[in-house]
């Protein structure tokens, strides 16, 4: 089953100055599905395209069978599409409280019970609920950010780097909670730096390059592809003396 | 010396009514908006406007409520005063920054708003006439609160004070326990984000407005009743409630209060050694010291 299908995505965020120029990528349900490239690939575009945060001028996206190109931001959440934004993605000046009662607004009278079950969840966010959302280390905030995306009960989580700026450490428990959602039949679709350990963890992979797909495949083949792995893995280089 | 301080506090609570909704709409729309003061002298007029109605309407209501001279026709004007106000400051939006927004830059932005000031200061002029007005003809004595030092409060610089606290007081506590208020600060803090989470910015735009609006209108009615009222109040306003934005810190809703007070307070204490004819120029050296020392303000972050 297909959740999220993106064909021949252009888009840019300048008229006529396209970052992605047809760009198809397909997210399998419950399924990790990562977005690899070098730097100026056009992966964060594509996430942010999606998401509705950039225009896309030529492709569809659908979601579940039904076409939401373009979408508007705001409603993404009601699609059951959540996005983690790679950096500022939450709130500092609220409480790490405030930042879950934020996204939970619209939860009524369960959203208290919702919040609990997020903080039983990550108990290291419910020890400092009270404060500063700020005042979090990296890897706290990125889960923080994480436990945001999960309020809405998405279906569909779209992770843009999720493990830049984190130590390994961090970076692994991250990445590894992101696999852990899929067994509750959560789609990720996720843009990562991070190659060798994005790829232990996926189950599909596209390799983007000057904005177009260059090769994708399962996760793990392309871990073992010598080609694959001396162009995108740091492998074996030619070096000219 | 006592007597600067007392003056300056009030001055600083005015000051920070403006502040607040310039803070919001600068740093959510990314541009110094000049035009912001001239939503004080909408809201001075339009509570002048609606008082003598509602004293034609209803003489009793022209009563002054002793010991003020505030009445109750000008307490009912001063709430449907912050309606049109902020309805205006909507208005203003949609006619004219929203336009700009779509197609030209921030620098655009800053000049449309100069144009926006001149045109309602202009206008005000036109219908109102140039001559300053009051809220009421009556002569409000002064109480003497001590004699060494010397102090006078008048009890409607007593009431203003009063008012602008209570209101920020409100405020305050729609900014940290509802989550309209989280969705606000989450708004002026980081619009995208706020985006993604689910915050529709068009619809937030308009009650940043609104309450932008209310809270100047409030602020130029406690203007006009402490001092008086003229199409010049904006023009006069305009660099003390930018000074106080910067001091606070841009987005900075609690430094906007802060930055009030400061500012006030400043500028009245400077009386204490300048003479008065320099007190204008307080508010650019604060802007000027700010920009050096702190160039975030004292609340503010840096942009990401």
């Amino acid at each position: 089953m297909t959740a999220l299908v993106a064909s021949n995505i252009v888009a840019g965020y300048v008229p006529d100055l396209p970052i992605l120029k047809g760009v198809s990528v397909t997210a399998e349900t419950a399924k990790v599905t990562v977005i690899i490239g070098p730097n100026g690939a056009g992966k964060s575009t594509l996430i942010k395209a999606i998401a509705g945060l950039v225009p896309v001028s030529g492709g569809t996206v659908h979601l579940n069978g039904a076409e939401i190109t373009n979408p508007r931001p705001d409603r993404m959440g009601a699609l059951g599409v959540a996005y983690v934004p790679q950096s500022d993605n939450i709130f500092r000046s609220l409480t790490i409280r405030q930042n879950l009662d934020l996204v939970l607004r619209n939860a009524g009278k369960e959203a208290a019970a919702r919040r609990e079950a997020l903080f039983t969840r990550f108990p290291a966010l419910a020890d400092k609920q009270t404060e500063k959302a700020g005042a979090l280390s990296g890897g706290q905030r990125q889960f923080l950010a994480v436990a945001m995306a999960l309020a809405i009960d998405p279906k569909v989580i779209l992770m843009d780097e999720p493990s830049a700026g984190l130590s390994p450490k961090a970076a692994q428990e991250v990445l590894e909670y992101a696999k852990s959602l899929t067994e509750q039949g959560v789609t990720i679709l996720l843009v990562e730096q991070n190659v060798k350990q994005a790829l232990r963890m996926a189950d599909h992979c596209y390799i983007l390059a000057d904005g177009r797909n260059q090769v994708d495949g399962a996760a793990q083949d392309l871990l073992n592809d010598p080609v694959v792995g001396q162009i995108y893995l740091g492998g074996k280089r030619v070096t000219h003396a | 010396m006592i007597q600067n301080l007392v003056d300056g506090v009030l001055v600083g609570s005015i000051l920070s009514l403006g502040a607040i909704g310039l803070t919001m709409a600068m740093h959510m729309l990314r541009f110094a908006n000049f035009s912001h003061a001239e939503l004080l002298s909408i809201g001075a007029y339009a509570a002048l406007v609606f008082d003598g109605l509602f004293g034609a309407i209803h003489p009793a209501l022209a009563e002054a409520i002793p010991p003020l001279s505030l009445t109750w026709s000008l307490t009912l004007a001063l709430l449907l005063s912050m309606a049109l106000t902020g309805l205006s400051a909507v208005a203003v939006d949609k006619l004219v920054f929203k336009r700009v927004r779509a197609k030209g830059g921030e620098l655009s932005m800053v000049f449309a708003s100069f144009g926006v000031a001149m045109i309602i200061r202009n206008i005000l002029g036109l219908v109102f006439g140039l001559n300053p007005k009051l809220y009421s003809q009556d002569i409000v004595f002064a109480i003497v609160v001590s004699r060494d030092p010397f102090l006078l409060i008048k009890p409607d610089q007593v009431f203003t004070l009063v008012a602008a606290l209570l209101i920020m007081f409100i405020l305050h506590l729609v900014l940290s326990r509802t989550t309209f208020g989280y969705s606000l600060r989450a708004v002026a803090e980081n619009p995208t984000l706020a985006q993604v989470s689910g915050i529709n910015l068009s619809r937030m735009i308009v009650l940043i407005w609104l309450i932008g609006g209310g809270l100047a209108a409030a602020a130029g009615v406690f203007y006009g009743l402490t001092n008086q009222i003229s199409p010049v109040l904006g023009r006069d306003l305009v660099l003390p409630i930018f000074a106080a934005t910067i001091v606070g810190g841009i987005g900075s809703i609690y430094g906007a209060v802060l930055g009030g007070f400061l500012v006030g307070l400043a500028s009245n204490l400077a009386l204490v050694i300048l003479p008065s004819g320099y007190s204008p120029a307080v508010p650019f050296l604060i802007i000027l010291a700010v920009l050096i020392l702190r160039p975030h303000g004292l609340f503010g972050e840096e942009r990401t």
